[in-house]
């Protein structure tokens, strides 16, 4: 009896191990997946364009690392414009779509106006409309306007978001009205309650919008290309695309690997140091794929 | 009065952009599908009528794009949901590096699609120096090289479905893990308590829990994928119609811009029919998850 009873303890010990090993098993071979191109990247970066080359067989560490590449990759392709204007890009298109959202945000949360319901009505129902949809007009008009190539042609169509507005206005409706009358009677503009009041109180979520916009406008490819064929306005998507089919001559995989790396470092770098607040933000209001 | 008058002020710098770059252009859209033979450069049409539509329906390109596409979606919205499920399942069971794998999972999400599209791209491609990473591990358990860039049509669609995998993981992690990790404990207590099985706690209690964020991924992983297209910009190149792996959004691109554009007619009949069959999916997946998932 008693031994019955230790030989199915045992027994089920083991199978909670084998269960234990083949879960850990699995994420480390997802693991190595995830991180394997990030690491080929970087090891084909500092690997000389002739050892790369005369690699048939791939070798897992370069043995004589150089910075060369780097220094080709900025050289052969205007890479630091690529990046300005990424930065440019990122950081206006961040900034006007923040004032945007946050004005209309507090209209329909705060301000009692005629048809408001509606319009919100309307507001969530364009949350529908894909980009698709709307961005072959945008393209007219921006040829048309004469704003190809320009930084404003780039800009403006990015700037509307619906999704942040309908965000941001749930989190100002959060605030007890209380807060609001008592501001009212010390005479307190509604600007100033906005912007001394309620956006502090609503930071994270702002903050969390402005990740997220950050990570899209950084990754944004199609438009940019649409609207730019001037390298002096590529963002840096379409500069890696335009490496890749033409860049570097002689199929410089080395250096196309060492401008990769450059590209992706900054968010990479960002996404380290605010690693717990953007995974909540993106867990809250992202979307991909 | 004055009041109204403020917060339309307020409203005002979103109206404006609203109206201009979405409002519009979702009207206008629908004009251009039903103008025929527009040209870009005169901006006039010669007639009205559903031509557009019966030509975008018979290009062969299109068609080939249509495939092309719901091949992807096919494979790729159970694929990931079902791996990212598994995935979530394992990181809420252990203790030990949890963090590390998070962080480690999230990555790709923060990654420019293009880029490491192009570490993907030599990672598979067979050239006259080398056969490529993945053809020399095929070559160690026996198997024949191929070409997964240029080479047969399957191989360009396993590599392409593999990285749509690959990127759309990170966010289908967190929010099951975020999911599983809000069931309440109760639950399972009570669970233990009657001894129930393991699959049992997984279908009964488990499952249905988690089943919103389930059908969420599913209906966004939908739309996602039917939207495909810097994946595969990425893989093989702007010239998709060549490569024979373009995707419906590709088509409009490429009917609107560079080297066969010019059409946004066709363009816009294009985006029409996407638009259409997504909505379809949705209202679908939408009427599924009312009977099925419990709230």
């Amino acid at each position: 009896m008693n031994g019955d009873f230790e030989k199915i303890e045992r027994r089920a010990a083991l199978r909670r191990r084998v269960v234990r090993v083949l879960t850990y098993a699995m994420l480390t071979v997802w693991a190595v997946m995830v991180l394997f191109p990030f690491y080929w990247m970087l090891l084909s970066s500092i690997k000389s364009y002739s050892s790369y080359n005369s690699e048939y067989v791939p070798k897992f560490i370069a043995e004589a690392p150089t910075l060369q590449n780097y220094v080709e990759a900025f050289k052969a392709v205007p890479l630091a414009r690529y990046f300005t204007n990424t930065l440019i890009f990122t950081v206006v298109t961040t900034g006007i779509m923040l004032v945007v959202t946050v004005l209309a945000a507090f209209a329909f949360a705060r301000l009692d106006f005629k048809g408001k319901n509606v319009v919100f009505a309307i507001f969530l129902s364009l949350m529908m409309i894909p980009n698709e949809l709307v961005i072959i007009t945008n393209f007219q008009t921006i040829t048309n306007l004469g704003m190809r190539n320009t930084y404003t042609g780039l800009i403006l169509p990015s700037v509307t978001s619906v999704f942040y507005i309908y965000l941001l206005k749930e989190n100002f409706e959060q605030i007890p009205d209380e807060l609001y009358k008592a501001a009212k009677v010390d005479g307190t503009s509604d600007l100033k309650y906005l912007l001394k009041v309620m956006v502090p109180i609503c930071r994270p979520t702002i903050i969390t919008v402005v990740i997220l916009k950050v990570i899209e406008c950084w990754n944004s490819y199609v438009w940019p290309r649409l609207i730019t064929d001037e390298q002096a306005y590529f963002l840096v998507s379409n500069g890696i695309q335009e490496i890749r089919e033409n860049g570097f001559g002689r199929e410089n995989i080395p250096a196309m690997m060492a401008a990769v790396v450059v590209i992706s470092v900054p968010l990479i770098v960002l996404f380290l140091v605010f690693r717990k607040k953007i995974m909540a933000g993106v867990s809250r209001g992202g979307t991909k794929g | 009065m004055k009041k109204n008058l403020k917060a339309w002020l307020y409203l005002l710098p979103a109206l404006l952009f609203l109206g201009f770059f979405m409002v519009y252009p979702l009207v206008d859209v629908l004009v251009y599908s039903f103008e025929e033979g527009y040209n870009s450069a005169s901006q006039t049409f010669f007639g009205v009528g559903l031509y557009n539509y019966s030509y975008v329906l018979h290009d062969p390109y299109f068609l080939q794009a249509v495939k092309n596409t719901f091949i992807l979606v096919v494979i790729t919205v159970p694929v990931s949901t079902g791996f990212a499920l598994l995935i979530s399942l394992g990181l809420n069971s252990i203790k030990k590096l949890r963090e590390l794998y998070q962080t480690i999972y999230f990555l790709p999400y923060v990654t420019n699609t293009l880029a490491v599209g192009l570490v993907f791209m030599i990672l598979f491609k067979k050239t006259p120096y080398t056969d490529g990473m993945v053809n020399l591990l095929i070559n160690v358990f026996g198997g024949k090289s191929v070409d997964f860039i240029d080479g047969p049509y399957w191989a360009k669609m396993f590599v392409l479905c593999f990285y749509t995998v690959w990127v759309v993981l990170p966010f289908k992690i967190l929010i099951l893990t975020s999911a599983l990790a809000s069931v309440k404990q109760d639950y399972y207590s009570a669970a233990k308590v009657d001894g129930t099985p393991k699959w049992r706690v997984f279908t009964r209690i488990t499952l249905p829990m988690i089943s919103p964020m389930i059908f969420y991924l599913v209906i966004t992983g939908f739309i996602g994928a039917f939207k495909a297209y810097s994946d595969a910009v990425a893989l093989f190149g702007t010239n998709l119609n060549v490569a024979g792996m373009n995707t419906i959004v590709g088509y409009i691109y490429d009917m609107l811009y560079g080297d066969s554009g010019g059409y946004p007619s066709y363009a816009s009949a294009a985006a029409l029919i996407l638009f259409s069959i997504v909505f379809t999916i949705t209202c679908i997946n939408l009427l599924i998850s009312k009977k099925q998932v419990h709230y």
